[in-house]
């Protein structure tokens, strides 16, 4: 992967690693992350549950809870590390320049603040608005992102709105101050399809008009193709590929993708069977020491029980995996299968 | 809400004629008849049958529970047996020092709780945290007459800083008030705290953050308000516990308190008085209760106290 | 000749609302209104629909674990609503449900031996203990489990292994049909088609008929023969998987299928976007019950309801569809009576706030 500093890029990490430490024990969510976000792109993050995604993304805007820590790498956004500015620092980019939204819209909003109140905030954080001017703008801003009778609604508290809606107002909210990115963070995975149609609609449409670029993070793989440019996969805290959406989804090369791709039951295509990953995803503390997905791999072999590094393809995929190396020996026959 | 009001208000008419008929009760179901206490033992029948007519003990028990209620809700419990003073000159003298009691000690248990309980929840598992924990569970299991006495025995006879009894001045009025409040410090010290961490972990708090908001704002606006809902709850409950409780604070600090007036009067068998302070007593606590009920509803829009 | 294992008739189940001074019932969430399908042995049959459309109320009333309102399940010819509690206890080992949460269903304190010992235990299934104990080895191989973990707690099991253990009890009282209540829908996709080919490989094995409530119709697709498209406590459509993902008449099925996102970047989707959220189940729109977010909608839908029919007679005799307009659409007669340029006009004032 490119690593040079790129000034088409809004947002740069580098080998970012996040770890839990429970008594002793450290688990490592996330380990040796690297990616970048071109402005005005869409980049998906996507990976099944235990992958580290959401914990990379709450990284980012160093939003990690105790007993969590950011333990290494860096965060290059704009040409600020965000893991060595100050947390005032931090808070004037939080919600400002860059902005997220969160999985479940019914318990993201504060329940005993209005609608009202709670878009406020921001304006008054950000730019020092008074409660009328804030009110105004949080009327825009409702009806910005479609919400009927905005007057109205800023004055109602979150019990009294849909899922949908209040998904909207989240997304008007981190909106606010039309930050320069936004993270998304499995943004519809709690609502009906008909909703999460509306409101990817919705970040799409509203990403075209304010300029921004987007983190995309979802275990959907229908959701990627639709609203992102670039994918990252991750599994077990690193990511095994990246690559721009159509070459992905075209030619995927690293097992895990190829075995997520063959597992996923389709609506649009029939299919005679689904081949499923064996295993399962590697408890924290029993991880191996070489590819992590080595276990559950089909080709699997001696080599596997080293790490291998993200390297770039001919065909413009970046794959963690033996097989894309000039070491990889065909021949040999997997170790790991019983 | 004034809907709401009005419909807890008139919620509350069957809880009052519970009260009212318990503490009516209470006339009847002891022992003895008032009619011989007042006239003595000896005295001789047509005296008990005159004292029975004038307080309407002939009549049947219906006529004198209604006669009861007319009264009560003119503020008028009879007269003392022992010295025939209107029983309400006697509550209303005392009534104002116990609440003004209670209403201190609450306030103290609310200020020193909440502070207690945020302080532990912000550094929540740290050592200050577990040392405000033990020392909050330490003023729960004490037993307030013996808190009292101790801060009577240091403060008051040792130190000479406070004033072991009465009640009207400041140097009086700091011991009784801490050892009626410590308990109730405690308990909502504990509530706050789990309330606290709870709202903590919600997913509405790491919104707030991930907007920008500082985190001193982060706790006192949008974690406070949610966590406090629970404590409001536990607030009103320990109230209406200290005017009740207050009477042994009274009696180990000689506060002339509506608890020491009971503890008299039941010594005496001063039943009017009894009824008329029982009845002052959980009128008080129903309509505390009603208050948390309101500000409950103010402070968590979505409760529907249907 | 195929048989009839399920056969529902006019389902009603209405949820009481507690409201006023004396907790009277003030109103009813009808979660499913008059509903009708029949399960023939053997297959597969998914109901599917967003939520609130009231397809896990109905799993719930066909085990009778709420009490429907009104109509008739008959399961193997025999009146499920007429059953005393002891012979509706018999009959439940005949029919088994999974759930979304194999957790919240399994008791934490229990092994996963004792589990399926006490679910065959309550059904008499084994004469003895030795027997028993032979027959949860059997079914631990059966679902992909070793044998060995027989003696585990469910917390020692990941969530995709936890569903084999649903799936394992289910199976141990040997049932007829079993109804999978979102059963796939917590886990991960790798995992989830590990599931998926059990399911279907123990009912090839085991001749068991499925009822596959689902939100995801890709896992639908996958699984079922036929399919039923509920909405509001109503079914709008019904038939065969083939014919409704290829041939989908109703309008919300077809906006339903659309919304999907598809995993292929080069698909691109032509999206009905539907107008604003699902109305509440409480106080259900008059007539047809989607007009309110159907840009087909007439006067005619708004007052009279539509009846579930065949409607085209060129399509799968078995696929029937709830709209008055479901042939007209077809054939290009009937047009939308508005268009939706983009996201931020699909809410209007007239929607409906949701009462949580």
């Amino acid at each position: 992967m490119k690593t040079e500093i790129n000034q088409e890029n809004i947002l740069e990490i580098n080998d970012l690693r996040t770890s839990f430490f429970v008594g002793k024990n450290e688990v490592k969510a996330v380990d040796g992350v690297t990616f970048q976000v071109p402005k005005g792109k869409t980049l998906g993050i996507v990976g099944e549950s235990g992958s580290g995604k959401s914990i990379t993304s709450l990284s980012i805007l160093r939003l990690i809870d105790e007993p969590g820590k950011i333990v290494g790498g860096s965060i290059n956004f704009k040409g600020e590390d965000l893991t060595k500015v100050s947390m005032s620092r931090m808070r004037q980019i939080r919600g400002n320049e860059i902005s997220m939204i969160f999985q479940e819209p019914m318990t993201s909003l504060n329940p005993v603040y209005t609608i009202g109140q709670q878009l406020r905030e921001a304006f008054k954080i950000h730019q020092g608005l008074g409660k009328k001017e804030g009110t105004k703008r949080a009327i825009e801003m409702l009806e910005l992102v479609g919400i009927p009778s905005p007057d109205k609604r800023v004055n109602q508290y979150p019990f009294e709105l849909s899922g949908g809606m209040r998904q909207r107002v989240m997304i008007a909210m981190a909106l606010a101050c039309k930050p320069e990115l936004l993270i998304a963070d499995e943004p519809t995975t709690a609502l009906d399809v008909t909703i999460q149609a509306q409101i990817l609609e919705l970040i799409k449409e509203l990403q075209e008009e304010i300029g921004m670029s987007v983190i995309m993070i979802t275990h959907d793989l229908g959701v990627v193709a639709e609203t992102c440019d670039y994918v990252a996969v991750m599994y077990a805290g690193n990511i095994v590929e990246y690559a721009d959406v159509e070459t992905l989804f075209e030619d995927p090369k690293h097992p895990y993708t190829v075995g997520l791709l063959n597992s996923l039951p389709r609506h649009d295509i029939e299919q005679d069977e689904l081949i499923p990953i064996k295993g399962n995803v590697p408890a924290p503390d029993e991880m191996p020491t070489g590819c992590r997905f080595a276990p559950r791999c089909p080709h699997a072999s001696e080599i596997c029980k080293t790490h291998p590094e993200l390297t770039e393809t001919k065909d413009g995929n970046d794959v963690r995996c033996w097989i894309y190396t000039p070491d990889w020996d065909k021949e040999e026959v997997s170790v790991y299968d019983k | 809400m004034t809907q709401f009001i009005i419909r807890r208000l008139i919620q509350l008419i069957p809880v009052l004629i519970g009260v009212t008929i318990l503490v009516f009760s209470l006339m009847h179901l002891t022992p003895g008849n008032p009619a011989v206490i007042m006239a003595g033992e000896s005295a001789p029948e047509a005296t008990v049958k005159a004292i029975e007519a004038r307080l309407g003990l002939d009549k049947p028990i219906h006529i004198q529970y209604f006669n009861f209620i007319s009264n009560a809700v003119q503020l008028d419990f009879g007269n003392s047996i022992r010295d025939n003073i209107p029983v309400f000159d006697h509550i209303k003298a005392r009534f104002f020092t116990t609440l003004e009691l209670s209403v201190w000690a609450i306030i103290f248990g609310v200020f020193f709780g909440l502070l207690i309980g945020i302080i532990s929840a912000v550094r929540r598992y740290s050592l200050l945290d577990v040392s405000l924990m033990v020392v909050a569970l330490f003023g729960l299991s004490m037993p307030n007459f013996w808190l009292g006495l101790m801060l009577i025995q240091y403060f008051a006879l040792e130190l000479r800083i406070f004033k072991p009894t009465g009640w009207g001045s400041l140097e009086q009025n700091v011991l009784p008030i801490i050892t009626l409040g410590t308990a109730s410090a405690a308990i909502i010290a504990r509530m706050t705290r789990s309330s606290m961490l709870d709202v903590i972990d919600q997913d509405y708090i790491r919104t707030a953050r991930a907007k920008g908001v500082k985190e001193r704002v982060v706790i006192f606006r949008h974690a406070l308000k949610n966590a406090l809902i629970p404590v409001v709850t536990i607030v009103g409950i320990q109230f209406g516990g200290l005017l009740a409780g207050a009477v042994l604070t009274e009696s180990v600090f000689a506060i002339n308190g509506l608890g020491r007036l009971i503890i008299d009067s039941i010594l005496q068998r001063d039943f009017p008085v009894v009824q008329g302070a029982i009845l002052v007593i959980s009128v008080s606590f129903v309509l505390v209760n009603l208050i948390v009920d309101i500000s409950y509803r103010m402070l968590n829009k979505r409760v529907d106290l249907n | 000749m195929t048989n009839k294992l399920l056969d529902v008739n006019g389902l009603k189940q209405y949820f009481p609302i507690k409201g006023g001074f004396f907790g009277r019932t003030v109103n009813h969430v009808k979660a499913v209104d008059d509903i009708s399908f029949h399960i023939n042995e053997g297959e597969t049959v998914a109901i599917v629909g967003e939520s609130g459309c009231g397809k896990s109320t109905t799993g719930r009333a066909v085990l009778r674990l709420d009490e429907p309102t009104e109509g008739s399940v008959i399961f193997d010819g025999q009146e499920i609503t007429a059953l005393s509690k002891s012979e509706l206890r018999n009959i439940r080992s005949e029919m088994q449900i999974i759930f979304q949460d194999p957790y919240a269903s399994l008791n934490p304190r229990q092994t996963v031996k004792t589990i399926l010992m006490e679910a065959m235990e309550i059904q008499k299934i084994g004469k003895s203990k030795k027997e028993r104990t032979e027959r949860v080895i059997e079914l631990m191989e059966t679902v992909g489990l070793q044998r060995h973990q027989m003696n585990r707690y469910p917390h020692e099991f990941s969530g995709g292994q936890r569903q084999r253990i649903g799936i394992a009890r289910a199976l141990s009282v040997d049932p007829k049909l079993i109804i999978a209540d979102e059963a796939v829908s917590a886990l991960d996709v790798s995992i989830q088609a590990q599931v998926l080919n059990l399911m279907k490989k123990l009912q090839r094995e085991m001749k068991l008929t499925y009822m596959f409530i689902s939100h995801d119709l890709g896992v639908v697709r996958h699984i079922s023969d036929r399919i039923i498209v509920m909405y509001l406590g109503k079914i709008v459509e019904m038939g065969d998987t083939k014919s409704i993902f290829e041939k989908p008449q109703h309008p919300y099925t077809k906006a339903l299928l659309s919304a999907i996102p598809v995993p292929d970047p080069k698909k691109k989707s032509n999206r009905i976007f539907l107008r604003g959220d699902v109305p509440s189940p409480i106080d259900p729109p008059t007539g047809c019950r989607f007009h309110t977010r159907c840009p087909f909608a007439t006067d005619l839908c708004r007052t009279t309801e539509p009846t579930l029919e065949r409607k085209d007679k060129e399509i799968d005799e078995n696929h029937e569809v709830a709209c008055h307009y479901a042939l007209d659409i077809e054939r290009g007669i009937h047009k939308a009576q508005y268009e939706m340029h983009n996201a931020r006009e699909v809410l209007d004032d007239e929607d409906e706030v949701i009462e949580a």
